[in-house]
């Protein structure tokens, strides 16, 4: 399946990964080419399915409203990459 | 601009009061050190997964039982994808086709006396995310992020654009806060960020039947910056449109301090948010019993209170709505009337004095120096006498001050009214002596204008008894020598 | 010692014949020896391993040992293990180090086993053959030329090669199963929800399941009786008892109904694959099974179904990635987007990237419905294929792989071909229903792997039958030349 290069492009932003002029016409192509096998779905009929989320029939466990976790910041911050006063740090954001 | 329909929806976030996170263990108080209230799962650890808070579960059927609203049995949780430093793990955990409250009312009552039904379309279950503070003590050029916050419980409400202007549109918003107060589902605390409301806001030609463009102020967290923000939103864009412009479809930031809005800057166009049911989270069941139960054990809603006090405390229509529309003033209302017995004085004060004092240094109820019982002391002292009207005024003062209860400081200042009738008779009798030419001035005024020579016998009585004079007793008393000297 | 079971293992430890440090001892040399040669282990954790051998010990002094007690074992290294770096094969995670345990490592701890390391993978379990991970390629003891498949090739190559006899795995599409036919062993995936995902690295949420391996069924049911538990910090993990795995496995086989999928006999499937497990089959005919002719008719949609409905999964599970509160950051970020797209361009590998974007692209406005809607209801069907099949039969057999072994870069430039490796296992993990495989033959010189599907939480049965296998046969004893 032809999938647009401007389409990459638009899917890289949304992922927030960027990819490098110099490699996205081979990503064009290889994902091109998933995108072939998966279209094979539209061969199935469907219709009067229902679609699937999980395969169990179980419903969702309820858990008490009592504090299990305490303060556990230097444990958990120990990898952090960049890290002040016990705050992560960013490139500044802007609204 | 009568020539304009204005339209208006609500989008209101509303954290829920519970003591943990909706997906985890980690407290939910306010005002903790950054991160220590964020625990592995609110970190977005690898590994990780979310457990459902069964309280903010039923918090959320209690709202939708306050608001009639039905209530969706079977609900389910989606992702919200995007990207943003306060989002750790790059969507968000919300409700989108099934959520746990459908279809509602709202009544609300504007200042004319008239009502309104303001529709509720949905609520559903979502959670918050952290916070990023732009300054603070680090380097400059970055922005922290603290993510306490991050996943604590909100309740996402969204109203029908069935408003038409700001007023409308903040009395819904009061009577949202009153409704989630009054059953106990949100501290209401709105400096703290637990309600925020998003404005969406267009208008249309006075009658026509095509909405408008409508644009989106986000994130305010104050009645009076809501109804700022809807009053220039709607000059905008009547302007531009009369200008020959067309509105765009914009998310939009109101600053109530510099009272600036601005469109947000976004580097792409409409956010594609890419939804699909959350494979961690299961169906969510509610049942016929558990909502039966909470059914039963809602506490009052502000309407039934409101009723109540008119009944109870035989108070005024407006007396009663005022009070009884925010649940913690109608709280410290009944608490102030228990303690002192006597609830015309402590709704007075509570919504004159108190109130006022409140409103000037920006506090709310909860913080307030003077105590509902501590109010309730007070008004005992004056509903027997003991001081003056105008001494309470100082003695509330002292409260505020924290110099200690009504009756420490009458006592420590000598505010005691005197009010033995020998020691006042005496003092009138002492002042008119001292006021010979006062006194020949009355008798010899036309009987018609006399009595308002009277206030400057009281002045002289007030001061000759550094305040303390029973009032009502020496008017009397007064009243009586002058007339004996006629 | 490196030839016993884990069963063997066991009684040895607790007869006193040895003692667990010196097994740990001669794995971890076995290790330091021979895995430059399979690059199948990222970490070892001697210290650790040492320090646990010697508790174990005196707990089997004591007489109060419990049932893993002393058992040396590898964790994929996409269990979080608290203290040890956890890298999901990924240079992402090259740096974390997690300061909790997976609830199967916890298991395993206190079950008294005694874990010798973390073993490669595919990144993010993204991958048939263990090409793709960031530190190097696995290489199949059997031919170090070929691939030990994917994506737990480490675990499976591990216990090939004897470095330890058990290693725990994950299976999303086949990633337990494949390397294990591959690499000839025997490995298990449960039931979705019969084991905790808590601190198991997500991939894909709603297929992802942890399991064992390791070289024969009876092992695999020791090892599912420590890993299978209720879990209440993972809502997809059911509340449903553990039975004794190992109770049952003796048990005759005489009257079991083995439905054969006439899809998993067609073109693509290796003639001498094909000859191995008919091979197989005809050996459980003769101990008293019934074969039964079925039909998988949605076989042909799943791997297209599972392309669309992992990645978009996936695509979700790995935005956390970002550089903000753990892992790798990119150098100098100039501001926050390019924080977010350098940090994600650098730290994830391109088959990641691939499915990230493709998954992406099945969830974006206009695409779902054609896409993530119509996999979820193919889901569906392929779900109503296997509940129709098991009304017929009680437990479902065929290949695991299309074909043995293949060589390093042989998948080429095509991702799909690549992809195309999972045709027999996909469904299972999409119906959520438990496999396993395990060894029936070779193929030029290379083991052949026999799957067995089971219905909804009957590992026990599934066990049983490959024991009853391998009582009747030695391909799971073969090791690779030099091993042994």
């Amino acid at each position: 399946m032809i999938i647009e290069r401007q389409e990459i492009e638009k899917l890289a932003t949304l992922a927030r990964i960027a990819i490098d002029d110099s490699t996205i016409n081979e990503v064009t192509e290889r994902l091109g080419s998933v995108l072939e096998l998966v279209d094979q779905l539209q061969a199935a009929d469907t219709s009067g399915v229902d679609p699937m989320s999980h395969p169990l029939q179980a419903t969702q466990r309820l858990r008490e409203d009592e504090v299990s976790e305490l303060n556990q910041r230097e444990a958990l911050q120990t990898t952090a990459p960049d890290t002040e006063d016990g705050l992560f740090l960013v490139p500044k954001v802007i609204e | 601009m009568s020539d304009w329909d204005t339209v208006i929806g609500l989008e209101v976030h509303v954290q829920l009061a519970t003591n943990t996170k909706i997906f985890s263990g980690a407290s939910t108080a306010f005002g903790a050190e950054p991160n220590t209230q964020a625990c592995a799962i609110d970190l977005a650890m690898p590994g990780t997964l979310p457990v459902l808070n069964k309280q903010a579960v039923h918090y959320a059927v209690m709202f939708g039982l306050a608001i009639d609203a039905e209530i969706g049995k079977e609900s389910a949780f989606e992702r919200k994808n995007y990207f943003y430093p306060d989002l750790p793990k790059g969507y968000q955990t919300t409700q989108l086709e099934k959520p746990i409250v459908g279809r509602g009312t709202v009544e609300i009552e504007l200042a004319d006396g008239s009502t309104k039904t303001v529709r509720i379309h949905h609520a559903h279950l979502e959670e918050d995310a952290g916070k990023s503070l732009h300054e603070g003590n680090f380097r400059h050029g970055v922005s922290g992020i603290d993510l306490n916050r991050a996943g604590t419980p909100l309740i996402e409400i969204v109203s029908e654009p069935d408003m038409t202007n700001a007023e409308e549109a903040v009395a819904f918003a009061r009577k949202l806060h009153s409704i989630v107060t009054s059953i106990g589902i949100c501290d209401g605390e709105m400096s703290q960020g637990s309600m925020r409301f998003d404005v969406n806001v267009s208008v249309k030609p006075r009658g026509s039947d095509t909405l408008g463009t409508r644009t989106e102020t986000k994130n305010l967290n104050s009645f009076k910056f809501m109804e700022e923000a809807i009053a220039k939103e709607v000059e905008r864009q009547i302007d531009l449109i009369e200008d020959g412009g067309t509105v765009i479809q914009e998310t939009r930031l109101y600053n109530g301090d510099t009272k600036v809005a601005r469109s947000m800057r976004s580097k792409e166009e409409a956010n594609d948010y890419r939804y699909f049911p959350c494979p961690d989270l299961l169906p969510v069941i509610v049942s016929d019993e558990t909502i039966e139960e909470l059914r039963r054990n809602m506490p009052e809603l502000p309407d039934a209170r409101r009723a109540r006090f008119v009944e109870q405390y035989s108070l005024s229509d407006y007396d009663a709505g005022v009070l009884s529309s925010d649940a913690a003033m109608a709280a410290y209302f009944e608490t102030a009337t228990g303690t002192s017995g006597n609830a015309k004085l402590a709704a007075n004060w509570t919504m004159g004095e108190l109130s006022a004092r409140l409103n000037n240094e920006d506090l709310s109820i909860a913080k307030s120096p003077v105590s509902a019982e501590q109010l309730g002391g007070l008004i005992t002292r004056i509903a027997d006498n003991s001081i003056s009207g105008k001494m309470a005024k100082e003695v509330f003062e002292g409260i505020w001050a924290g110099e200690g209860d009504a009756d420490h400081i009458i006592e420590a200042r000598g505010l005691t009214q005197v009010s033995d009738s020998g020691a006042l008779e005496q003092l009138v009798v002492d002042v008119l002596a001292a006021n010979q030419a006062m006194v020949e001035d009355y008798i010899n005024t036309d009987e018609a204008k006399r009595k308002k020579k009277l206030g400057g016998f009281m002045g002289q009585i007030m001061k000759a008894s550094k305040g303390q004079a029973n009032p009502q007793q020496v008017n009397q008393i007064l009243a009586q020598k002058l007339n004996e000297l006629l | 010692m490196h030839n016993l079971t884990i069963a063997e293992l066991i009684r040895g430890l607790q007869s006193k014949e040895f003692s667990s440090v010196e097994l740990t001892q001669h794995f971890l040399a076995r290790i330091a020896d021979l895995d430059p040669n399979y690059n199948a282990v990222i970490t070892v954790t001697a210290d650790q391993a040492l320090k646990a051998a010697a508790a174990a010990d005196q707990r089997l002094a004591a007489g109060n040992a419990p049932a893993l007690c002393g058992v040396p074992i590898l964790h994929k290294d996409i269990f979080c293990t608290n203290g040890v770096r956890t890298s999901c094969g990924s240079k992402m995670l090259d740096n974390f180090v997690p300061p909790y345990n997976a609830t199967v490592v916890e298991n395993f701890e206190q079950a008294g086993a005694v874990v010798l390391g973390k073993t490669n993978m595919d990144e993010f379990a993204m991958g048939s053959s263990n090409e793709t991970s960031f530190y190097g390629p696995v290489k199949n003891p059997w031919a170090t030329d070929c691939v030990p498949g994917g994506s737990s090739g480490g675990s499976a190559a591990a216990v090939a090669a004897r470095l330890a006899p058990g290693a725990t795995a994950t299976d999303t599409g086949g990633s337990i199963r494949q390397p294990a036919a591959l690499c000839g062993i025997t490995g298990l995936k449960p039931t979705y929800g019969r084991v905790s995902r808590w601190g198991m690295i997500a991939f894909a949420s709603s297929l992802d399941q942890g399991g064992p391996m390791a070289r024969s069924a009876e092992d695999c049911a020791i090892m599912l009786n420590c890993m299978a538990s209720f879990d209440d910090k993972d809502s997809t993990c059911l509340e449903r008892d553990v039975p004794d795995y190992s109770a049952t496995l003796g048990s005759s086989i005489k009257g079991l109904r083995i439905g054969v999928p006439g899809e998993y006999f067609s073109e693509g499937l290796n003639p001498g694959t094909e000859q191995a497990v008919r091979a197989a089959l005809a050996e459980l005919e003769a101990q008293g099974a019934e074969l039964v002719d079925i039909s998988l008719p949605n076989t042909g949609l799943s791997v297209p179904a599972y392309y669309v409905i992992a990645p978009a999964e996936a695509s979700a599970n790995l935005s956390r990635f970002d550089g903000v509160k753990y892992g790798y950051r990119c150098a100098d970020p100039t501001d926050l987007q390019d924080l977010y797209t350098r940090t994600r361009a650098e730290g994830f590998g391109e088959e990641v990237q691939r499915r990230i974007l493709i998954g992406t692209y099945c969830l974006s406005a206009g695409y779902y419905d054609a896409y993530y809607g119509k996999a979820q209801q193919v889901r569906q069907l392929i779900q109503q294929d296997f509940a129709n099949a098991f009304e017929k039969v009680d437990v479902i057999m065929g290949p695991t792989c299309p074909s043995p072994a293949f060589k390093f870069g042989s998948k080429g430039d095509d991702p799909v071909a690549m992809y195309l490796e999972d045709i027999y296992t996909i469904a299972t993990n999409l119906a959520g229903l438990p496999g396993m495989s395990l060894p029936c033959g070779m193929v030029d010189d290379k083991p052949v792997g026999l799957q067995i599907i089971g219905n909804y939480f009957d590992e026990a049965r599934m066990l049983n039958v490959a024991h009853q296998y391998q009582q009747a046969t030695d391909w799971h004893r073969a090791a690779p030349e030099g091993i042994a």
